[in-house]
């Protein structure tokens, strides 16, 4: 899980441009979105791509986009329970 | 009309040489524009992350808008609804419409960004530097072959003798492949002479525009 | 020095009908023009519902009296047809003597052809042919608009998202209204093409069931194409050649967001900015307007920034309003135009425009729009908004005569 995590967080900074961001600026558990890291709605639309293109993952509904992207580690769980880690 | 306004400031940013007011604060030859375009970001520590996201043209304009009111104070004068930005292009969005395109043709590697997509409309650059500025006066994007002074600088004096406005951002921005130029000027209502460039007419607009091309 | 500024001409062309009288007869019978994906090829065919113009471009260049000999985008094509139907009603034979401008508006441009070249391109570098991208710029359907039209004095385009063609309109206004020209032929065009279908969709605006603007349960926009034309002119014109009036130009307001790229502000800031700088430069105040035509979307961010910006607004005056685009679709570029030939209609016959697809009141508003077609209303002064991705926000305010 550990070594996804990092990984993700890795491919975030690259998808999302957060150029002057390092991996362990970003919070494991923190939320992505609102407060945290502060992303916005084509932010998010971005993960959905990213997860669909690297992990061959559909989000299919808002609300389960709201539950799988909330935080690095949501992401990593619904990749794992996916068995696509 | 009256011939009103005055040109406060003026940045260009073109064959990778920013020069604010006819002095030049940044040159790095031969590099690709969006390398330039983020050393110019770096170099003046600009601190404003968004920069990454936007494309090339709206990192363009961004930057000559950012060199251009710079520790000046000028927005500062003004409400934000009475500042506006008026600006012209003859690619549109070009390059970043064609990394779109690029990315919907192959259906077996079908990822089409959304981000990249935002960014396939010219007037997405005033977007962003109205949020940046919290300017939310009027703004327009032309769509001509080239530069055009007397339209812009009519255009402008219409707006500031109706009221509509009282200091306006203007100007060209432009980019197609490496090709790239941005031209900004800041323009305040008023008839007195100020600590500025120049009085706000075409032939003055044009002749900074020619200036260092 | 300031004339009035007044409407000559209409011409348009949509989902609906190919001109006015059939635009006028599909709205009267409440006909959306929303439908399956007929013109490309795509895997959205069976799944994305669209608002088409039913022809092909050999049908359209028949009707813009060319010929189809690779040079004409479909853009161009739908902007020609509007354009002379706009010309004509204002009986525009020559140009002596009298200051005329073009002003046309478009997100797209030649895009319809040049992603047809794209992707033969994209395969082998020597293939695809290179006219089929000469017409790629904005600012080719205009000088093409131009050129078959004779309009000379003043040409250009404006690009600002989904207001383009209410800009048009507006600048199109000041220019008569400042005595810089005597007419103005304003508006705006954009055809369908993948490009967009591709782009709104990576979006996840876009409702599968066709869009329900203003309902509580909307979930996207419609795509459409089409294009609107308004012949606009000045006072002194209008008198000294005997014009008929359709309509007037009374008031307009242009002002930016500045919020975010693509979603607007939740209290609806630059909508309110606009339709509040609109009625001031009519000198008009809210309870005055008798109908709105919304932007109305359908996503659920235009439709609650917007109706909040209305309430704001309009506190306990609120007018009779209605989206049109469960009819059309969102004609992107072309919208402000096409939406504004429908605010002259209306201001003619005396209409009001329905809110098709409308079913369950938003929450957050407690009001609701127009549910069936009125015939009879009596309305004087109709406000039209058009807000565009960037935040840029324009509303302009006609009136009968």
């Amino acid at each position: 899980m550990e070594q996804l995590i990092q990984k993700l967080k890795e491919e975030i900074i690259d998808a999302l441009n957060l150029s002057e961001m390092n991996p362990e600026q970003i919070d494991d558990k923190a939320p992505l979105f609102i407060d945290g890291l502060g992303l916005d709605s084509i932010d998010a639309l971005e993960l959905t791509v990213l997860l669909e293109k690297k992990y061959g993952l559909r989000i299919s509904t808002a609300e389960e986009g709201k539950k799988v992207l909330y935080s690095v580690r949501s992401m990593a769980e619904f990749i794992t329970a996916n068995g696509k880690a | 009309m009256t011939n009103s306004g005055f040109i406060s400031r003026f940045c260009s940013i073109r064959n990778n040489t920013v020069v604010v007011n006819n002095k030049t604060e940044f040159f790095r030859p031969d590099e690709k524009p969006e390398k330039f375009l983020t050393g110019v970001y770096q170099h003046f520590a600009i601190q404003y992350p968004k920069f990454y996201k936007m494309d090339i043209l709206s990192k363009l304009g961004f930057l000559s808008v950012e060199l251009l009111l710079r520790d000046t104070g000028l927005l500062e004068k003004y409400a934000g609804h009475k500042t506006g930005i008026i600006l012209m292009n003859a690619s549109s969005s070009l390059d970043t419409d064609r990394r779109h395109q690029e990315s919907i043709l192959d259906r077996a590697n079908y990822f089409p960004s959304p981000a990249v997509f935002v960014y396939t409309l010219p007037n997405i650059m005033i977007g962003e530097i109205s949020i940046r500025h919290k300017i939310t006066g009027e703004g327009t994007f032309f769509v001509r072959e080239r530069f055009d002074a007397s339209f812009l600088v009519s255009y402008i004096r219409q707006l500031f003798d109706t009221g509509i406005l009282q200091c306006c951002i203007t100007g060209w921005t432009e980019t197609n492949g490496d090709d790239y130029e941005s031209v900004m000027y800041f323009v305040e209502k008023t008839d007195r002479p100020m600590d500025g460039i120049a009085n706000f007419d075409a032939a003055t607009i044009q002749k900074l525009y020619d200036k260092v091309k | 020095m300031s004339d009035r500024v007044f409407v000559t001409g209409i011409g348009v062309i949509s989902a609906l009908g190919f001109d006015i009288d059939e635009t006028a007869s599909a709205l009267q019978k409440s006909k959306s023009g929303i439908g399956r994906i007929s013109l490309f090829d795509t895997v959205y065919k069976e799944e994305i519902p669209v608002a088409e113009v039913k022809a092909s471009n050999i049908e359209l260049a028949e009707r813009a009296q060319v010929k189809q000999d690779g040079l004409f985008s479909r853009t161009s094509l739908l902007g020609l047809i509007a354009a002379r139907q706009a010309l004509s009603q204002a009986q525009v034979r020559d140009f002596a003597g009298t200051r005329t401008g073009l002003i046309s508006a478009t997100t797209t441009g030649g895009m319809d052809r040049s992603e047809r070249f794209f992707k033969e391109y994209l395969k082998n570098n020597r293939r695809g042919r290179l006219r089929d991208i000469v017409t790629h710029d904005c600012g080719n359907s205009t000088e093409i608009i131009a050129k078959q039209t004779g309009i000379r004095d003043y040409v250009t385009t404006i690009s600002t998202a989904c207001s383009s063609s209410a800009n048009a309109i507006l600048l199109g206004a000041r220019l008569v209204k400042n005595g810089m020209l005597d007419r103005v032929l304003a508006g705006g065009v954009d055809a369908l093409t993948l490009f967009t279908l591709n782009g709104f969709n990576s979006l996840m605006i876009l409702d599968r069931n066709g869009c329900k603007p203003f309902d509580e349960e909307r979930n996207g926009l419609t795509l459409g194409e089409g294009a609107g034309f308004l012949m606009i002119e000045s006072e002194r014109l209008v008198k000294k050649q005997g014009k008929t009036i359709l309509g007037e130009v009374k008031g307009y307001g242009n002002a930016c967001d500045a919020h975010h790229q693509t979603a607007s502000s939740p209290e609806g800031n630059g909508a309110y900015l606009s339709m509040e700088k609109a009625l001031i430069t009519a000198g008009l105040k809210p309870a005055m307007i008798d109908y709105i035509n919304a932007h109305g979307t359908g996503t659920k961010n235009n439709d609650l920034s917007e109706g909040i910006a209305i309430k704001r607004l309009f506190q306990d005056s609120v007018p009779a309003f209605s989206s049109t685009k469960a009819y059309t679709g969102h004609t992107l570029g072309a919208a402000g135009a096409i939406e504004a030939v429908f605010c002259i209609m209306a201001l003619q016959h005396q209409w009001l425009y329905p809110n098709l697809n409308f079913r369950q009141t938003m929450k957050e508003l407690g009001f609701s729009p127009v549910a069936s077609f009125q015939h009879h209303v009596p309305v004087r002064y109709i406000m039209s908004n058009s807000f565009g991705f960037g935040g840029n926000n324009t509303s302009i305010i006609f009136s009968g005569c």
